[in-house]
């Protein structure tokens, strides 16, 4: 092992320039000659727009422009596309209204923008977006999930009927019905997954220029995955062609989602850079990210668990209604489906699933992939009514887990709902965890919170999830709109120091460093050698992006593949120069030896000679540059389990985090500081979800009521004790790394665990999240039953 | 309407033309392309935007630009020292991972070191306290506090080696 490769916990190369104010992030370039764009926004949930007198904006100071929804039209502009086409029951395509990038007649949710103004400063563009006169008529709105359906609610769209985006389902649907008309127990559950804002801390942000003398168009934008946004702006919006336009994600202050999809602000920006002949840019506002950035969750289920008289799973059901927002983002369709019900059989043998989802359209902020994506929401559905039902049965929810769990030998496992699991182990983990979380005394601890008038519980979450949505052809033949391999360059430099370009995108994960260490390992070049690039799409091969964990395990596999070639290549220039067989070449530790000699070449050394061919192979090319795109066979599954511990005041409600393990099975690790890292700020979210973050629309009007940070409750450094992380290995068997992914575990566990502990405290179900009102609430109502007892 | 600003930054002295609307986050990002300094709410409430004002740690989105007239600021940009040295909080968030995206960094490392200064040996209940004005959407703050802990560890740490 090298001192920095694979496996070592190498501080993070990128650290420095963030921790010295040098980072490079959208809102930080400065352009010459740059303009600003400020968005004039509905106040309306649901209006028809009437009118828009531009000269009340036009004549006031240092403005250049104003844009309306009919200006973008005239241009030819289209409308932002769904990425994923869903197939309802009967076969039929689900309804797929485009999303305007100006608002044409009718805005559909509060914040939706309607024109733009530029102007040379902000504040003059800000000053003339508030006095440009827009006429509205109000319109009667839809809000809720769960009544959006019903008929009579306002219509979003004329032509959706009942708002049903569609209606889907997947799994044997009589089977299951066989299964619970021979069980002993069934367990019943209602469930709310709150609606949540994702907040990555830096704003979503723009700045477009066009270039008249190459015809380019560029768009420096906070993009978890450029090369995407350009295929999206090219193929769909007509913004350019593809090869005259060029998305530059600079450094990106986190994504979690929300900065995969392409939205109408940047895309204005790039547009109007080119009427108004100069750089346009613009960074949202906190209060416009609250209403723009796409949300997140936003289930309402009902699900229903059969169990034989020993607890063994028999059959699950599940009924979902899924709010898309007012229209279909990018992967808004595939979230609440594919990536959430495949989900549902957990770590368990359940022989029959069935799952509905009712995805429907309301009057509100579009919503689609959070951290996690359908699979918190899925393991919210499990890992809620299997403690359920062990808390009905008078089982131990660690007991009741383990009789139900998939075991070591019987992988491969085809679940019953698409997915075939390839390795996992899922006690391991399990008893790792009540271990590190010394379950035996719980009883003692909960004894001592109730001395101190403290109400204690407990909660478990066994989670899996899976990661790098794969292989492109499956993913293809269930209706996504693209292919979900990555790509990979490694570019030895002629005196030896290696460029990587890789086509995912690092906004934290720590790409700069993790890769670098791929390439220590792979080739014997220490990581302060190796340039990792990425975010450019005139710079790196075509990529997907990084989203749903997949960077490591698909991006990193691609390079993988990429060193290989390298070293192929690196074997005929070395067997040349020792004058020795290429079969008798050996590499190991960056170095071509000839097997059994002292005889050695150093990788910088043929570097040099495949840039300065002087003394060369014949029929080898020179230059020392390879480049590999990998489709992965399979996604991966990581696994884990949490355990959570609360302590509830009787009197206010407040539940205190009193303690947190989580043990995970990421397969192999490349670098263990940065995925317990992803750990931990992934249980922050997930804790955030449960017990206080709530995206809340007033019912009737549509307004987002918990649209800043004094109404949506951000989870800080007091509402969490110290975490114990643990990790437990079994390599994924179908990537060359051995790696599964490690990004999203916290936040798909982590609410199923606080709400199963928090339900074990007050002893009566709460929904999410778990504020101190509604956790007294409950407390309150469950009082005369104990009271009666 | 405008009017000048003198003021010292990072201790160079510097006189700015602003607006009377004009935030000290804007002075610092725009006027003198310290874009260290990181705006990432408009409610007061994120910390990304924090820097030193005379010594203290203030919210340069809420501050107007007129009230720091002859006053000294310290940005991120100013912590280290000239020969590139990372000042000690630096090097501890390094360390320890006390960061991901680096968004909320400058806020926090500059939050940080005037806990510090207020408070040499703060409990960890204190330093999350503390960090109750500063948002971290990446890290679950864990690392964060273990990197201020470690820090007024290793400062007490050197302290007592020089007495
Ligand atoms: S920018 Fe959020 S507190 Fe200053
Ligand atoms: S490191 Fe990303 S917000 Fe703190």
């Amino acid at each position: 092992m090298t001192a920095d490769g694979i496996g070592v916990a190498v501080r993070r190369k990128e650290d420095r320039r963030f921790l010295t104010g040098a980072g490079r992030y959208t809102d930080d370039i400065d352009r010459y000659g740059q303009v600003y764009a400020c968005f004039v926004r509905s106040p309306y949930a649901h209006a028809t727009v009437d009118s828009i007198n531009k000269e009340s904006a036009l004549g006031m100071p240092g403005v250049l422009a104003v844009f309306t929804g009919a200006d973008v039209a005239a241009d030819g502009l289209g409308l932002l596309p769904a990425g994923w086409m869903i197939h309802n029951k009967d076969g039929s395509p689900m309804k797929t209204p485009g999303h305007p990038l100006l608002v044409a007649d009718r805005a559909r949710y509060v914040g939706e923008a309607v024109a733009v103004v530029i102007a040379e400063t902000y504040a003059q563009a800000r000053d003339a977006a508030d006095a440009l006169e827009v006429d509205y008529t109000p319109l009667p709105a839809t809000i809720a999930t769960g009544t959006a359906s019903k008929p009579g609610q306002p219509q979003v769209h004329d032509d959706v009927p009942n708002n049903t985006a569609f209606d889907w389902c997947i799994g044997d649907k009589a089977a299951t019905e066989a299964a619970f008309a021979n069980a002993a127990h069934i367990t019943k559950l209602d469930i709310v997954n709150n609606r949540l804002i994702p907040n990555a801390m830096e704003p979503r942000a723009a700045v477009g220029e066009y270039d008249p003398g190459t015809e380019i168009t560029t768009l420096y934008t906070t993009s978890q995955n450029p090369h995407v946004a350009r295929l999206v702006l090219s193929a769909f919006v007509q913004l350019a062609p593809e090869h005259k336009l060029r998305i530059v994600a600079p450094d990106v202050g986190g994504g979690f989602g929300s900065k995969i999809y392409v939205y109408a602000e940047e895309t204005v920006c790039a547009w109007a850079a080119r009427k108004v002949k100069r750089p346009v840019r613009w960074t949202a506002e906190r209060s416009e990210s609250f209403v723009t950035d796409a949300h997140g969750r936003d289930h309402v289920t009902h699900a229903e668990l059969a169990m034989d008289a020993n607890g063994k799973f028999l059959g699950l059901r599940v009924k979902t209604f899924a709010n898309l927002g007012a229209f279909a983002s990018l992967f808004g369709t595939a979230t609440p489906t594919y990536l959430y019900m495949t989900l549902l059989s957990g770590q368990y043998k359940i022989p029959a699933i069935y799952g509905e989802v009712d995805a429907v359209y309301t009057n509100t902020t579009p919503v689609d992939a959070y951290r996690g994506a359908g699979r918190p929401e899925a393991t919210f559905v499990v890992e809620r009514i299997v403690e359920t039902a062990a808390r009905e049965l008078g089982l131990d929810p660690a007991d009741l887990r383990r009789r139900n769990f998939i075991q070591p030998d019987e992988f491969p496992y085809q679940t019953p709902v698409l997915l075939q699991y390839d390795t996992g182990d899922y006690d391991k983990h399990l008893t790792k965890a009540l271990d590190l979380g010394d379950y035996a005394n719980f009883t003692i601890r909960k004894a001592d919170s109730a001395a101190r008038g403290k109400l204690r519980g407990v909660g478990f979450a066994c989670y899996i999830e899976a990661c790098g949505i794969a292989p492109s052809a499956a993913v293809g033949a269930l209706g996504g709109g693209v292919g979900l391999w990555e790509s990979g360059t490694i570019r030895f430099n002629p005196t030896g120091n290696v460029t990587v370009h890789t086509g995912s995108h690092s906004h934290g994960q720590g790409h700069e460093t993790a890769f670098a260490q791929l390439i220590a390992t792979h080739l014997g070049v220490p990581v302060d050698q190796v340039e990792v690039v990425h975010g450019d799409t005139m710079q790196t091969p075509f990529g997907m992006g990084t989203y749903g964990s997949r960077s490591l395990a698909v991006g990193g596999s691609a390079l993988v593949k990429a060193a290989d070639k390298i070293v192929a290549k690196g074997k005929k220039i070395a067997a040349h120069l020792l004058e020795a067989s290429e079969a008798d070449i050996e590499f190991t530790d960056g170095k071509f030896t000839v097997a059994g000699t002292d005889k050695a070449k150093s990788i910088q050394e043929v570097a040099f000679a495949a840039y300065v061919p002087h003394n060369y192979p014949a029929g080898v090319e020179p230059g020392l540059e390879e480049s590999a795109f990998y489709d992965p066979l399979n996604f991966t599954f990581p696994a884990g389990t949490q355990i959570c511990e609360v302590e509830v005041d009787p009197d206010t409600g407040e539940v205190e985090i009193v303690q947190f393990v989580a043990v995970d099975d990421f397969g192999k690790i490349i670098n263990p500081m940065i995925v317990e890292g992803q750990v931990h700020g992934g249980i922050a979210q997930g804790v955030g979800q449960a017990l206080m973050e709530h995206a809340v629309y007033d019912q009737d009007t549509g307004q987002l009521l918990s649209g800043s940070y004094m109404d949506y409750c951000m989870p800080r450094a007091d509402d969490f004790p110290t975490l114990k992380v643990g990790l437990t290995e079994t390599p994924c068997t179908h990537n060359p790394l051995g790696v599964k992914g490690c990004g999203e575990a916290g936040a798909i566990a982590a609410p199923a665990a606080v709400m199963n502990a928090v339900t074990n405290a007050v002893g009566t179900m709460v929904q999410m999240p778990a504020t101190p009102l509604r956790v007294w609430e409950a407390l309150q109502s469950a009082a005369p039953a104990a009271a009666a007892e | 309407m405008s009017t000048t600003v003198s003021l010292t930054v990072n201790g160079k002295p510097c006189t700015v033309e602003v607006e009377p609307r004009t935030l000290l986050s804007a002075l610092l990002r725009d006027k003198l392309g310290l874009t260290g300094t990181h705006v990432g709410c408009d409610t007061s409430q994120c910390g990304a935007c924090v820097v030193h004002v005379d010594g203290k740690s203030r919210k340069s989105c809420t501050t107007l630009a007129v009230q720091v007239d002859g006053a000294e600021v310290t940005t991120i940009e100013g912590l280290a020292a000239a020969d590139g040295t990372l000042h000690p909080m630096q090097e501890a968030f390094r360390e320890n991972h006390g960061l991901q995206c680096g968004f909320c960094t400058p806020g926090m490392v500059m939050s940080a070191v005037d806990l510090l200064h207020t408070n040499p040996s703060p409990t960890e209940a204190e330093v999350r306290e503390w960090l109750e004005g500063n948002i971290c959407r990446c890290t679950g703050y864990h690392n964060i506090v273990k990197a201020i802990l470690d820090c007024a560890a290793n400062l007490r740490g050197a302290q007592q080696a020089a007495e």
